[in-house]
C-alpha cells in the first residue's frame, strides 16, 4: 500500500480534540476542523448543526489536491495555505505535516489576521502530535497483534450481514 | 487508506470508480444514492460541468452498518473519465482502498475502455500501489445496448489480473450493488489480511 492507514486511538483524539477546541476559541472560530489528506474528517469543533462536515471534509481535501498539483505544475512544493473570503463566511486552510488538513471556518467576529496566527500556533503543536501518531502506527505495524485490530477476527458473515 | 477511529468507533474506506468518459460512473452512484435508505447516505457532491461532465469528482458518503461495534463507512468517488482529466484522476486516487473499473460494453468504446484501465493501472502505480494486488472489481456496463462486445473478449482486453467482474445495466440498477458489494467485501478482508 502506498500510504499506512491511519488509526487514531482515543487518548490521541482527546489530545488533537483539545488542541482544537483550543484554537476554535482562541481564534473566535464559527466551525473548525480537520481532515485527513485523502478527505476523510477526523474531528470537528463548533457550529457542526445543518453543515455537512463529511462533504465538506472531501471538499477540502479536493481543493488542497489540487491546489497542490497547481503548485506542482509551477515548480513550488506545495501552497499550504489557502483562504477563500465569502459574504459572511471565510474559510482558511492549511496544510499540516504534509498529511492533516487544518479548517477554521469564521466570520465578522474575528479576522483573517487573527486566524493566521492562531492556526500556525496550533499548526506546530499538531504536527508534533501526528508525528508521534504515525511513529506509534509504523511501530505497531511492526510488532504483529501488539494492538487488537476491530477486523482482526472478521468473518465473512461480518461483511455479508453490512448489507442485508 | 482507511481511517480507523477508535474514539468514535469508526472505520472509513474510499473506493473509486474509474473508466472512460460516458461509461457510467457517475449513473452508479446515482442509482446507489437513489435506492439507499436516507440514514445510510449523506449528501452526493458531484462538480460538474454545465453538460453534466464529471469535472473533478463525485462524491457519496455511505454508513453501512456496524463490523464489532465499528461504525463501517465508504466514501465513493468517482474520477473524470476524459482523457484530458489525467491530473485529476490522479489526485482522486490517492488514498483508495479498492478500485472499480466500469468498462463501457459498446464495440466503438473498447479501444477508450482499453485506454482507461492502462491510465488506472500507470495512475495506481505512480501512487504507489500494485495494481495487481489493490481490491479491485471490474463491471461490463451497459449490456442492455445492441451492440455489446461478448463478456470473454471484454475480459481478455481489460482483465489480465483476474478481478471478479459484474455485467451492469447502471442506468435500471442491474449489477450495481453486486459490484459494491463484491469491492466493499474485498477492502474489508484486506484490512483484515493488515490487521
Amino acid at each position: 500500500m502506498a500510504d499506512s492507514g491511519l488509526v487514531m486511538h482515543e487518548e490521541e483524539f482527546t489530545l488533537i480534540d483539545a488542541e482544537l477546541a483550543k484554537l476554535h476559541q482562541q481564534a473566535n472560530a464559527k466551525l473548525t476542523f480537520l481532515v485527513d489528506k485523502n478527505g476523510q474528517l477526523i474531528t470537528s469543533v463548533g457550529e457542526t448543526k445543518g453543515v455537512d462536515t463529511t462533504s465538506l471534509a472531501s471538499l477540502t481535501a479536493g481543493n488542497i489536491a489540487a491546489t497542490g498539483g497547481m503548485a506542482k505544475l509551477l515548480g513550488e512544493k506545495e501552497f499550504s495555505i489557502l483562504f477563500h473570503e465569502g459574504e459572511k463566511d471565510n474559510i482558511h486552510i492549511s496544510l499540516i505535516g504534509q498529511r492533516v488538513i487544518l479548517v477554521v471556518i469564521f466570520d465578522q467576529r474575528s479576522s483573517l489576521g487573527l486566524v493566521r496566527l492562531r492556526a500556525k500556533k496550533t499548526s506546530d503543536v499538531l504536527v508534533k502530535m501526528f508525528e508521534d501518531i504515525f511513529v506509534k502506527i509504523e511501530k505497531e505495524r511492526g510488532v504483529k497483534h501488539a494492538v487488537k485490530s476491530p477486523f482482526a477476527e472478521i468473518t465473512e458473515e461480518d461483511i455479508e450481514k453490512l448489507f442485508g | 487508506m482507511s481511517f480507523i477511529n477508535y474514539s468514535a468507533r469508526e472505520i472509513n474506506c474510499k473506493i473509486v470508480y474509474y473508466g472512460p468518459g460516458l461509461c457510467g460512473k457517475t449513473t452508479n452512484l446515482l442509482y446507489i444514492y437513489k435506492k439507499t435508505n436516507p440514514d445510510s447516505k449523506g449528501k452526493m457532491i458531484s462538480l460538474a460541468t454545465e453538460t453534466e461532465r464529471t469535472l473533478f469528482f463525485d462524491f457519496l458518503p455511505l454508513s453501512l452498518g456496524s463490523i464489532r461495534g465499528f461504525k463501517v463507512r465508504f466514501h465513493l468517488y468517482t474520477v473524470p473519465g476524459q482523457v484530458f482529466y489525467d491530473a485529476s484522476r490522479k489526485l482522486i486516487l490517492r488514498g483508495v482502498d479498492g478500485v472499480v473499473f466500469v468498462g463501457d460494453s459498446q464495440v466503438e468504446r473498447m479501444e477508450a475502455n482499453v485506454e482507461s484501465m492502462e491510465n488506472l493501472r500507470k495512475n495506481l502505480q505512480e501512487q504507489g500501489f500494485n495494481p495487481d494486488t489493490i481490491p479491485c472489481v471490474v463491471q461490463y456496463n451497459k449490456r442492455d445496448l445492441p451492440n455489446v462486445v461478448p463478456v470473454a473478449e471484454m475480459d481478455k482486453a481489460l482483465n489480465a489480473r483476474k478481478a471478479p467482474i459484474f455485467e451492469a445495466v447502471a442506468m435500471s440498477g442491474t449489477g450495481v450493488f453486486d459490484t459494491l458489494k463484491e469491492v466493499s467485501k474485498q477492502v474489508i478482508l484486506e484490512l483484515k489480511k493488515q490487521a
